[in-house]
């Protein structure tokens, strides 16, 4: 684990937003850390605060505390013009709803190429040209697709489209904003495929958020569980599901429908009630209760966390 | 099998659409039967036609198309000979409702909720006044919403998606419907809330003891809640069995190709199976099987005719040409095999 290159690290983010007069705070007391080469999920209900932290990686959202650090750089709050450039470049995200996330109005030749205009990253237009061509290529779509309008598209070649968008500006880092929860079954396979390729042959390292637990298990290598903005439960992908600790993380994996009638007829849900928690005396913190798996808990859950463990 | 009377039987339906001066057919010859008290499912892409079916029990076809021909038959009566709003409005949402997919839009953001639900039960019920608001109270309680005198007159905007989802499916239920016809009833939410809504609905089935048509593509949704499964593919049923055999016996190529390609199922490092092409385009008339150009396992004669029903059980039958004796016999995909024993290991963990 220790030759592992931390590429993203977050620590203690705090996020807020201003609803009328009061501050509400989205995500607190947030920290991982995402190694170069591999794909992290955040998974978590609507409102948990996943996309937040998402958006804070790219800069789209300020933070009000901790921070964020690209190749150990630190790169939220203010930051001097030519790291902000630098994170522009090698941050991308592909947003969720494929529909909502192009430009109505521009032809895709210019959706596509609108980064590499702002940061002046070609030669000549022939330059250009050939970028966006290649681009497109590589996402398995048609070059002369250039010269069409969104609309004409559809809803998984629009996401293809996004995804080429995010590609052309080289990044280190991508993420991945629900990028299949809007698509069809059968779509759904060739993008992660797709987006399995592109980091292999890329080397690209992922920040995958999503709430479907079945399509996480199957792309990502490590996961964080976020519960009302706070993390509670972070591990290796089948260590997790084979052995979550904390109880929304168990909510969570029983309400993850299988293909298959007979389990699923049997299934028992688990609901979550956040009551059970008795945090008045014995405040809870972020414990490595194994080597590379997290808990968010306090002393007395930690004890039987560990007793669990052991059966 | 028990001898049961189907409680709405469709036969060869066939749905035509005029768009622009072009003959669009979204349903090809579709025949389905309902038994009383099951929950069916109907799963496909997007555009294979699902929705268009199951909205011809309710006549809510849109008015640039309608059924050309078949029939359906309900409590004696052939309903697509309907042609009178009147007619129908007997039947839609009295005798057969129905759940719609996006409980942000299928409320009337402009009135409480309480009065849409009571809005129902005074139409077809003809119950009025301080009875209908008991009644209205009753189904908000019924589909699990805490405090509902209060709630009664909060606006769709007070809720969150899942609580909508749940008035919607009050609005549905109020009437106590034979039939209960749930469109996507959970693609737009959370997985959490998701397994509470499918639960809910199981209850109230079980409580009312009505039938229900669910019309989905997510295949875990369908193993959790169908008795009976319908896979449509570009307006044709081409597979229909019950939901042990769909997923443990399928016959049909297009369903070995759904299920192969969801992620539960695939291998961490290897590309998952993927449908290649698209659809067909239902404005030309389709020639010979309509999966036939994305189906690895396609024959000859698939491109020349199209195939009949072949009966693998009595409850079970698809239409591919794989099932003639004079086919060459086709391994069923690797995954498909393994989901069974894979997933049996994973669930005893």
């Amino acid at each position: 684990m220790a030759e592992k290159e931390k590429l993203i690290e977050v620590k203690d983010l705090q996020i807020t937003f201003r609803v009328g007069k009061k501050d509400f705070v989205a995500v607190d007391d947030v920290n991982f850390d995402i190694y170069r080469g591999e794909t992290f999920s955040l998974v978590g209900e609507s409102g948990s605060g996943k996309t937040t932290i998402g958006r804070a990686i790219v800069r789209i959202n300020p933070t009000s505390k901790g921070e964020i650090l690209f190749n150990g750089k630190q790169i939220n709050g203010k930051i001097s013009k030519e790291l902000d450039r630098e994170v522009i470049q090698k941050c991308q995200m592909i947003f969720q709803d494929p529909m909502a996330s192009l430009n109505e109005r521009a032809k895709v030749d210019y959706i596509i190429s609108e980064g590499l205009i702002n940061f002046h990253l070609y030669k000549d237009e022939k330059d250009r040209a050939a970028k966006v061509q290649n681009a497109l290529k590589e996402v398995g779509l048609l070059p002369e697709f250039a010269s069409r309008f969104p609309h004409e598209f559809s809803g998984g070649q629009r996401q293809r489209i996004g995804i080429a968008r995010a590609l052309i500006m080289e990044p280190e880092f991508v993420v991945a904003d629900e990028p299949i929860s809007a698509l069809d079954v059968s779509i759904r396979a060739q993008v992660l495929n797709l987006l399995n390729n592109l980091k292999q042959k890329r080397g690209l390292t992922y920040l995958f958020i999503a709430h479907d637990l079945s399509v996480v298990r199957f792309i990502s290598d490590r996961i964080a569980v976020i519960h009302k903005g706070r993390i509670v439960e972070l591990a290796e992908t089948e260590e997790l599901f084979h052995h979550p600790l904390h109880p929304y993380t168990k909510a969570l994996l029983s309400a993850v429908p299988t293909p298959d009638p007979e389990i699923e007829k049997q299934k028992k849900l688990i609901v979550y009630d956040p009551s059970i928690h008795d945090y008045s005396v014995d405040k809870p913190k972020w414990v490595e209760i194994l080597p590379g798996h997290f808990v968010y808990a306090n002393d007395k859950e930690v004890a039987e966390y560990k007793e669990q463990i052991k059966d | 099998m028990e001898e049961r009377k189907p409680i709405l039987s469709a036969q060869d339906i066939e749905i035509e659409f005029t768009l622009r001066g072009r003959k669009l057919k979204p349903i090809r010859k579709c025949s389905l039967d309902l038994y009383e008290g099951e929950t069916l499912a109907i799963v496909g892409e997007s555009g294979s036609g699902k929705s268009v079916f199951t909205k011809s029990f309710i006549g809510m076809l849109d008015n640039n198309g309608g059924i050309k021909s078949g029939s359906i038959m309900f409590e004696g009566v052939d309903i697509a000979k309907y042609t009178k709003e009147a007619d129908w409005l007997k039947i839609r949402g009295k005798k057969i409702a129905m759940v719609f997919q996006d409980p942000m839009t299928s409320l009337n953001p402009l009135k409480v909720i309480g009065e849409q639900i009571r809005e129902v039960i005074e139409l077809h019920q003809g119950i009025k006044g301080e009875e209908s608001k008991e009644l209205a109270i009753q189904m908000l309680e019924k589909v699990g919403i805490t405090d509902p005198r209060n709630r009664y007159n909060q606006y769709p905007h007070q809720f969150s998606g899942g609580m909508r989802q749940r008035v919607v499916i009050a609005i549905a239920a109020a009437c106590y419907p034979q039939i209960l016809i749930c469109d996507e009833p959970t693609t737009a939410l959370d997985v959490t809330i998701q397994a509470q809504i499918l639960d809910l609905i199981r209850n109230l089935q079980k409580e009312m003891g009505m039938t229900v048509i669910y019309i989905t593509h997510d295949l875990g949704v369908v193993a959790n809640v169908a008795d009976r499964v319908a896979v449509m593919y570009a307006g044709e049923i081409v597979e229909v069995g019950k939901v042990e055999e769909i997923f443990y016996d399928a016959q049909h190529p297009y369903t070995w190709a759904l299920l192969s390609s969801l992620p539960q199922l695939g291998v961490k490092g290897e590309p998952l199976a993927t449908i290649d092409g698209t659809p067909p385009n239902l404005y030309n008339e389709i020639k010979g099987d309509a999966f036939a150009p994305r189906n690895r396992h396609a024959l000859k004669i698939d491109f020349i005719e199209n195939p009949p029903y072949f009966n693998v059980t009595e409850t079970h039958k698809a239409k591919t040409w794989l099932l003639d004796p004079r086919a060459p016999k086709v391994e069923h995909p690797h995954a498909i095999q393994k989901l069974r024993a894979r997933l049996k290991r994973e669930g005893n963990q």
